[in-house]
C-alpha cells in the first residue's frame, strides 16, 4: 500500500488510525480516520493534537473527499492530509489543489498505475482560474 | 427469478472506431453479424463473455444480445434496439453498417423489419 | 466576443495533450474503461450506438463566423458532413473515431473552442439567453457572467466528480429564453431597489425522470458575490447530494428531500464561512478580470438608423414569402433599424438541429456579412443572427433560401425540438427524429402553421428528457412497450418564465398513431380558441386538459 507524494512512492509508516468517536481520548500527534459524512467542525477543536487526517475514497468517482479536504483546510487544519483508496493519477493535481498532501493506493492500483505515471501527473494542466488568480495575487 | 436464457451473441463497440462489432467463434471480433459466434446455452454465453472480458484494449462494453436464427442458421436481432445497432440510423440509411453492408438488411427483413 | 488570454490558450492546448495521453493509457491498460469513461466524458466524448459522439461546447451559445467555419470543416474532414445542434448550445458530431479526437480538439483550440465539460458529472457548459446583447427587453448582457462561470468552473479541482451532472443557465431578460427554472442553477440578472446589479438565484430545477421547477434560494445576490455563492451551493451539493442512486443524484432531489429552507440555511452558512475567511473567499473574481471580460462583450458599433426600413417594407410588399418569414423569424432588437434573425434548422422532413457542412458555411458567411461576425445557437436547436440591419433582411432571406434554411417557422408548430433518440443514442428507448419528421410534414403548409400560431412540440427518446418534452406545449416521450416503440403524450408544458411541467394525457400510442392524434388535438384547439391570438397553451389553461385528451384519443 504505497503512499504517493510529490517525490514518488514512499512506504506507509504512519501510526494506527484513531476513529472519530475516539478522538477525545488519544494523545498528541494522532492519525484520524475521517468518515466522509463527518462534520469537519467537530474535528476543528482537536486540530493541534492531530498529525494526520485520512479521508477515504471508496471510488474515484466519489468526489466528496475533495470538498471535505477543502473544508478542513479552510477551518485551519495544517497537519498532513491523506486521500486513501481509489484515486487515479489524473486526480492527483485535483487532490493537491484541494489541500491533500498525499494519496494512499493499494498494490494492485500501484501496479497498474506505477510511480512514473504519478510523477508525470504533477505536471497536468493547472486550472486557468487558479493560474489567473495566482497572477492577480502577485500583481 | 432469473430471466430464461435466449440464444445470444456478444456485441460490443470497437475501442478505436466505436462501431458495432461481434465476437466470432475464434474469440476475435467481426463487423459482420453473420460471422458472430452463437451462444445457445447460459454456459456458452458465459464462455463467450469470459473471452470478451480481458479484451478491454480492443472493445468497449461487451454484452450478450438476444438473437433468433433465420432458415440458414444466421443470427438476426430480435429487439428493435439491436436491429438499429446492426444497421445504423433509420433516418440516414446512407450511414452506418447499412451503408457499407446492405447484405445486413436481409435477415432483418426476415424478422419483419421495423 | 470573448477572446482567450494566455491562460485559456495554454490550458485548452494542455487539455488536448492530456486527452491524448489519457487515451494512450486507456489503450495500454493503465486506465480501465470505467476509469477512462469519466475522463473522456469530461472531454465531450460519448460512445453511442454506432460510433463515438463528440459534443463541442458553444459557450453561452455565441460563436464567430470563423468558429462556425471550423465546425463545418470538422464535420467534413472527420465526420459525415453534418452536425447536430442541441438544446444545450452544443454541437454534436455523431461519427467520430477515437483516434481522430485529439486532432479535432486541436482544430477547435485553433479557434478558441473546446469540448471540455460538455459531459460528465461536473459543471457543464454554461448556457445563456441566445438573444443576449441584442434583445430589446434585456436588463444586462448575461454573457460576461456566463464566461466568468466558465472560467471558474473549468477544471474546478473540487467539483470534477460531483454526484451527477450540473447545469447552469443565465438570463439577463425578464422574458426567460434560457429555461433557467429547469437547470441545477438558474441565474436571472436584475437590479435591487437602489439600482445595484445582482442575480435572483434559482436552484434545483431539472427535467429527466423527475421533472422539477427550480426554487428561488436567494432573491438578490450582489453581483460581486456570485462565485463564492456558487461555490457554496456546489460544496453543499458535493458533500450531501445522493450517491447511492444515480436517478436521485441531481441537486433537485437534494433540494426536494431537504426542503428549500434547510438547503438555503446550509448554503448561506457555507457562503458566510467563505466571506469570513482570512483574505476573503478564494474564488472571489478579480475585478480586473471581470472588467476585461465585460469589455469583450461591449455591443458592436450599431449604425444610427431609422426604426422603419423603407427598403424592407417595399420588398415585403412584393414578396409575401419574405413578409411571412420576417413576421415569424425576426425579433425586436435593442438598436433602431436592426432585427434579430432566427434561422430555423427545421426544414420540412429534416432532423431538427441537423446542419450540413454547406449550411454551416452559408451561416458563417451571413454572420460575417450581415451580423457583426456573430452567430448564436439557441436551445430550440436554431441558429441566430443577432444583429441584422432591417435593410439587409431581403438579402439575408434570399441567401437562406439558397442554403435551404429559409423555413418561416420559428416558434410555430414545426419548430420542433427532438433529441437524437434511438437513431443514435445508446440510452434511448425509442426513436424521436422520425416522429419529428412526420409531424413537420403534416404541418408543412405555411398558412396552416401560421394559423395555428405559437405551438411547441418537444420530443425525447427516453425518460432522460434531453428533448425537453416535459416543458413542451405538447411533449412526446418515446418508450418501449412489449418490444415496440410507444409514445406518451404530455400536455400543457411551458419552458418560459411561466414554466410548467406538462401533464400526461393518457396511455401511450404507437409511432403511426402520434401524427393523426396531434392533428386531432390541433383541430380541437383551433375550434375552441377564443380568438386567433389565443395560443394553444392559453386555450389549454382556460379550458383544462379534458377536450384535448378527448381529441387525442378520439380515434
Ligand atoms: C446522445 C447522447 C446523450 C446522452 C447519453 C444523454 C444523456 C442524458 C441523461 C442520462 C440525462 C438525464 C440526466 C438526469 O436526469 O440526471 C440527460 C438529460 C438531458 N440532456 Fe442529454 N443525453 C444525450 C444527448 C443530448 C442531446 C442531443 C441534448 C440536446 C439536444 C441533451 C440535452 C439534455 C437536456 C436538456 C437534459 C435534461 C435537463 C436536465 O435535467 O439535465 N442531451 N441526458
Ligand atoms: S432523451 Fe434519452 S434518447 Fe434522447 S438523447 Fe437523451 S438519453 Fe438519448
Amino acid at each position: 500500500m504505497p503512499i504517493v507524494t510529490d517525490t514518488g512512492f514512499v512506504p506507509d509508516d504512519s501510526p494506527a488510525l484513531v476513529a472519530l468517536e475516539d478522538i477525545a481520548v488519544g494523545g498528541e500527534g494522532i492519525a484520524l480516520d475521517m468518515p466522509l459524512d463527518a462534520d469537519p467542525e467537530v474535528v476543528a477543536p482537536h486540530f493541534n493534537r492531530i498529525g494526520l487526517i485520512v479521508i477515504p475514497f471508496p471510488s474515484f468517482a466519489d468526489g466528496r473527499g475533495f470538498s471535505l479536504a477543502q473544508r478542513l483546510r479552510a477551518l485551519g487544519y495544517r497537519g498532513t492530509l491523506r486521500a486513501n483508496g481509489h484515486v487515479i493519477t489524473d486526480q492527483y493535481p485535483f487532490a493537491r489543489f484541494c489541500g491533500f498532501d498525499e494519496v494512499q493506493i493499494d498494490d494492485a492500483l500501484a501496479t497498474r498505475q506505477p510511480e512514473d505515471l504519478w510523477l508525470a501527473a504533477k505536471d497536468r494542466p493547472v486550472p486557468p482560474f487558479l493560474k489567473r488568480k495566482a497572477q492577480a495575487w502577485v500583481a | 427469478m432469473a430471466k430464461a436464457f435466449k440464444t445470444s451473441i456478444v456485441s460490443a463497440n470497437d475501442l478505436f472506431v466505436g462501431d458495432v462489432v461481434y465476437m466470432n467463434s475464434g474469440g476475435g471480433w467481426t463487423r459482420k453479424l453473420a460471422e458472430a459466434a452463437i451462444a445457445h446455452t447460459p454456459d456458452e454465453g458465459e464462455t463467450l463473455m469470459g473471452r470478451a472480458a480481458p479484451q478491454q484494449a480492443k472493445v468497449v462494453g461487451p454484452y450478450l444480445a438476444e438473437v433468433a436464427l433465420d432458415d440458414d442458421g444466421r443470427p438476426f436481432p430480435t429487439h428493435f434496439r439491436e436491429k438499429f445497432r446492426t444497421r445504423g440510423p433509420s433516418t440516414r440509411t446512407d450511414l452506418g453498417k447499412q451503408a457499407i453492408n446492405p447484405e445486413r438488411r436481409e435477415p432483418l427483413a426476415a424478422s419483419g423489419g421495423i | 466576443m470573448y477572446r482567450y488570454d494566455e491562460f485559456d490558450h495554454d490550458y485548452v492546448r494542455a487539455r488536448v495533450a492530456e486527452f491524448r495521453d489519457q487515451t494512450q493509457r486507456r489503450m495500454d491498460g493503465a486506465l480501465t474503461e470505467d476509469e477512462y469513461k469519466p475522463l473522456r466524458l469530461q472531454n465531450g466524448l460519448y460512445l453511442q450506438l454506432h460510433a463515438y459522439m463528440l459534443r463541442v461546447a458553444v459557450p453561452y451559445g455565441t460563436l464567430s463566423s470563423r468558429q462556425m467555419r471550423t465546425l463545418a470543416m470538422i464535420a467534413e474532414r472527420w465526420d459525415e458532413g453534418y452536425g447536430h445542434f442541441t438544446t444545450r448550445q452544443n454541437i454534436q458530431y455523431n461519427w467520430t473515431k477515437l483516434t481522430d479526437v485529439g486532432d479535432i480538439l486541436d482544430a477547435l483550440a485553433d479557434v478558441e473552442m473546446h469540448a471540455i465539460q460538455t459531459s460528465g458529472n461536473c459543471i457543464r457548459n454554461v448556457t445563456a439567453d441566445h438573444f443576449a446583447g441584442a434583445a430589446a427587453d434585456e436588463i444586462e448582457d448575461p454573457r460576461p457572467t456566463a464566461e466568468l462561470i466558465r472560467q471558474w468552473s473549468t477544471a474546478h479541482p473540487e467539483f470534477a466528480f460531483l454526484p451527477r451532472k450540473f447545469k447552469v443557465a443565465v438570463t439577463g431578460s425578464p422574458n426567460d429564453r434560457a429555461v433557467t427554472k429547469a437547470h441545477d442553477i438558474g441565474l436571472r440578472m436584475l437590479r435591487d431597489a437602489d439600482g445595484n446589479p445582482g442575480y435572483e438565484v434559482i436552484v434545483g430545477g431539472g427535467l429527466g425522470r423527475t421533472p422539477m421547477i427550480g426554487k428561488v434560494i436567494r432573491d438578490f445576490l450582489p453581483k460581486a458575490d456570485l462565485l463564492p455563492y456558487l461555490e457554496a451551493i456546489l460544496r453543499v451539493y458535493n458533500l450531501h447530494g445522493r450517491r447511492d442512486n444515480k436517478y436521485k443524484a441531481r441537486i433537485k432531489i437534494l433540494v426536494h428531500e431537504t426542503g428549500i429552507e434547510d438547503m438555503r440555511a446550509s448554503v448561506e452558512a457555507e457562503f458566510e464561512r467563505q466571506m469570513r475567511e482570512e483574505g476573503g473567499p478564494v474564488v472571489l473574481a478579480d475585478p480586473k478580470q471581470v472588467e476585461r471580460i465585460e469589455a469583450y462583450f461591449a455591443p458592436p458599433a450599431f449604425a444610427d438608423l431609422p426604426a422603419k426600413s423603407d427598403a424592407l417594407d417595399a420588398a415585403m410588399a412584393s414578396d409575401p414569402a419574405l413578409a411571412a418569414w420576417v413576421a415569424t423569424n425576426t425579433s425586436e432588437h435593442r438598436a433602431n433599424g436592426y432585427s434579430i434573425v432566427t434561422v430555423a434548422i427545421k426544414g420540412t422532413g429534416e432532423a431538427p438541429g441537423d446542419a450540413t457542412t454547406a449550411q454551416m458555411r452559408a451561416l458563417a458567411d451571413l454572420g460575417e456579412r450581415y451580423s457583426h461576425d456573430e452567430l448564436r445557437i439557441s436551445h430550440e436547436q436554431n441558429v441566430i443572427l443577432p444583429h441584422v440591419k432591417r435593410d439587409d433582411l431581403p438579402a439575408v432571406y434570399a441567401a437562406l433560401q439558397k442554403a435551404e434554411l429559409a423555413s418561416a417557422n420559428a416558434g410555430l408548430i414545426t419548430d420542433i425540438i427532438a433529441c437524437p433518440g434511438l437513431d443514435y443514442c445508446a440510452l434511448a428507448t425509442a426513436r424521436s427524429i422520425p416522429v419529428a419528421q412526420d409531424l413537420s410534414e403534416r404541418f408543412a403548409e405555411p398558412a396552416r402553421a401560421k394559423a395555428i400560431g405559437n405551438f411547441t412540440i418537444k420530443i425525447s427518446g427516453c425518460i432522460n428528457a434531453c428533448g425537453h418534452h416535459h416543458v413542451g406545449h405538447v411533449g412526446i416521450l418515446g418508450l418501449e412497450k412489449s418490444g415496440i416503440e410507444n409514445y406518451q403524450i404530455t400536455l400543457g408544458g411551458d419552458h418560459t418564465e411561466t414554466m410548467a411541467v406538462g401533464e400526461r394525457a393518457g396511455p401511450g400510442m404507437s409511432a403511426a398513431e402520434v401524427g393523426p392524434a396531434i392533428e386531432r388535438l390541433v383541430d380541437a384547439y383551433l375550434e375552441r380558441r377564443s380568438n386567433d391570438d389565443e395560443r394553444f397553451i392559453d386555450t389549454y389553461r382556460r379550458l383544462g386538459a379534458e377536450p384535448f385528451k378527448d381529441a387525442l384519443y378520439a380515434a
